[in-house]
Order: C-alpha cells, then structure tokens, then sequence
C-alpha cells in the first residue's frame, strides 16, 4: 500500500473497490493492532498535555472593575455588565437581599447569550435548550460540556466590583 | 488454473438441455440454472446455442456495478454476484454485451454463471462440461481442443467499439481470429427495406 497516489485519470474509488481480487487492499491484523496501539499513544500523550497544561494554568489577573452599586438592582434582578474586556458580556443576579452572583453570559456551547430563568432559578440558553446552575455555573441540562466562568464579586462600600474570572477555559 | 479450458461451440448444440438440468443441480443455486440457452431462430430452424459466463478479462459487470458485489478471482472466474452485496439493481444486466447475467427475482439478486467455482478450482470440470453429450460446451486441455476440432478457438470479440477478451473461448471457423457483432446487423426491420418518407 503507498501512501500517495499518483494522479491518474481512473477515479479513486475505482482503485479502492477494484474489479480484481488480487488487487484488492484489507487491513490485515497487524496493521490493525499496530494502528490501535498507535492511536493509543496518541490519546495518551494529548490527555498528558493537556493535564500538564491545566496544572500548570493560572487564572489570569484583570483589573479591578465597578459593575453595580448594591442597591442598584431588585431581588431577583439582572444586570449585563462588559468584563474583562468591553467585549465579555457578563450577568449579575442578585439572588437574595444580600446574595450576588455574576457569570459570564457566553454559552459554553456555541456562545449565545445565556439569561436569567426566574421562575425555576437558573441560566438558561435559548439557543439550544442548555441550562446552568445559578449557585455554582454548573451545566445542569443540555449540549455544554463546561460550567459557565465565574465572575469573582467583592463588596466595597455599597459597591460591587468584579476582580476575576474563575473558570475559564483554558 | 489446471491447464483446462472451456470452450463453447453452438454449431455442436443438439438442444437435449442437459446442460441446464445439470446446472440446476448444484447445491451453491439449486433449482435456478446458470446456462444462457437460445433457440436461435425458432421459427426457421431447430438450431439450439448453450453458453456459459464468458468471464471477460475486463468484464463490464463488474465495472457498472455501483456495490461492488462482482468479482474477477486471481484465477481468471468472474464469480456470480455477492449476495450480501448484491443490491438487484440490473446494472449488469443491461451491461453486459453477452447479455449473461440474470436477475433472479425471488432473491432479488443477479445470478449468473461462475464456472462452478467449487468445482474448477478443485480441479474438477464445470457441471454443464461433465454432461453434455455433443461437447458443445467442453472444458479440457487446449492440445485436445487443437486435435479433435477443426474450429478454432476465439477468445477476441468485438461489440461495436467495445473489444473483449475473454476466458472462455468460442470455437469459430479456422481463418477467424476476431468475432465481430454490430447490433444494428440484427434489428428486425420487418419484410421490407427502410423506405424514405415521400414529402
């Protein structure tokens, strides 16, 4: 078997499913366990790097940010605030009177806009039905695979400042 | 692959249709035979033709067929189509310029001849070869077909602009060495010549 075919005026698929027996290419054994173990390796070392990496990750450090005064919002209240940058949109709930949680608004899925479910107390995503917890950002339901990031809160003087984010993907 | 050959040659042909019912018997297709059996021109003459799969060396079923389910063996057999393959199609069918392979509808899969493979390549001769009383259809060695025949063997045909070579050889009068068909040498055109329309 070559690795390259050189370029021919019969079609690929004639070479591939050949009239001819003799012309015929299977897997053998050998080259299946050979392909498996191979593989196998490959999967190990990827799971390696990445574990490597996610040791080795520290959350990166963003300035200090105001996102609201500690009135500002109701019980049960929503505010979408810019952090990081101007271009991460985050949610603020106030979960009780002295209860603030911030996450950012990115679904982990594919991005959209996640927003505050009241009735049940939790996030939900429109776009395909994901939902994520309000205590922690945790996925409850649906196609994310990964908690929302947090947005770590500090209480300064009847003023709410985001000062990280938790969380985040790598 | 044991130095035999088959050689087909109608003129031989005496129509008892042993050859069918011998077919018929193999277990691998019981009940269905795989010999092509003509009357030649009924209304004219008694003149029977019995004939096998060609087995083309570049067989055209097996190139139209979109499963893969035929096959050319190592040793020169175009094997009958692959039933778990076999999709019943009827590419091969209308392909084929011998017009060999059948669809057979109750298993919705072309059935055609294979030379009886288990027999041939074990050394045996094909079922239809064993029985037939005139050797119409014969498998043995090439230097007894070269002795006891004043025909020779034509394994080259011509289809319009189709050339095929095949297997199986067709005995042909002495000074052939190609067999040429044109189709059009055959559509029926009634009593009469094509007359032009007077406009």
């Amino acid at each position: 078997m070559s690795w390259f075919r050189k370029p021919s005026s019969t079609p690929l698929w004639r070479d591939e499913f050949s009239v001819y027996t003799a012309d015929e290419r299977y897997v053998n054994r050998r080259q299946f366990s050979k392909f498996l173990t191979l593989t196998s390796f490959g999967m190990a070392a990827g799971n390696l790097w990445i574990l490597a990496k996610s040791l080795l990750h520290h959350d990166t450090a963003y300035a200090r940010a105001p996102v609201a005064t500690l009135e500002e919002i109701p019980v049960g209240g929503v505010k979408t605030f810019n952090y990081p940058t101007a271009n991460d949109p985050c949610i603020l709930v106030r979960t009780a009177a002295d209860d603030y949680v911030a996450y950012s608004q990115k679904c982990t899925h594919l991005s959209c806009a996640v927003y505050y479910e009241r009735e049940r107390n939790r996030l939900e995503c429109p776009c395909h039905q994901g939902y994520f917890s309000i205590t922690d950002g945790a996925v409850l339901q649906g196609p994310p695979q990964r908690p929302l990031p947090r947005v770590a809160l500090e209480k300064q003087a009847g003023q709410l400042f985001a000062i990280r984010m938790e969380g985040e993907s790598v | 692959m044991f130095g035999m050959e088959f050689y087909v040659d109608p003129s031989r042909c005496i129509g008892c249709q042993s050859c069918l019912k011998a077919c018929e018997e193999c277990d691998t297709h019981r009940g269905v035979s795989m010999i092509n059996f003509d009357f030649v021109d009924r209304q004219e003459t008694i003149a029977t033709a019995a004939y096998v799969c060609w087995h083309c060396d570049n067989p055209t079923c097996a190139q139209v067929c979109p499963a893969d389910a035929i096959k050319k063996y190592e040793d020169g057999i175009v094997g009958s189509s692959l039933k778990p393959r076999c999709i019943a199609c009827s590419n091969c069918v209308l392909a084929c310029p011998f017009g060999i392979p059948k669809l057979v509808p109750q298993y919705e899969q072309m059935m055609k001849c294979d030379m009886c493979y288990d027999r041939t390549s074990a050394g045996k001769r094909p079922m239809c070869a064993t029985v037939c009383p005139s050797q119409a259809l014969a498998y043995v060695k090439p230097e007894n077909i070269a002795a006891t025949r004043r025909e020779k063997p034509v394994n080259t045909f011509w289809f319009g602009n189709q050339k095929i070579t095949t297997k199986v050889y067709m005995m042909a009068p002495a000074e052939t060495t190609e067999i040429a068909i044109d189709v059009a040498d055959y559509v029926w055109e009634g009593d009469h010549e094509l007359v032009p329309q007077a406009f």
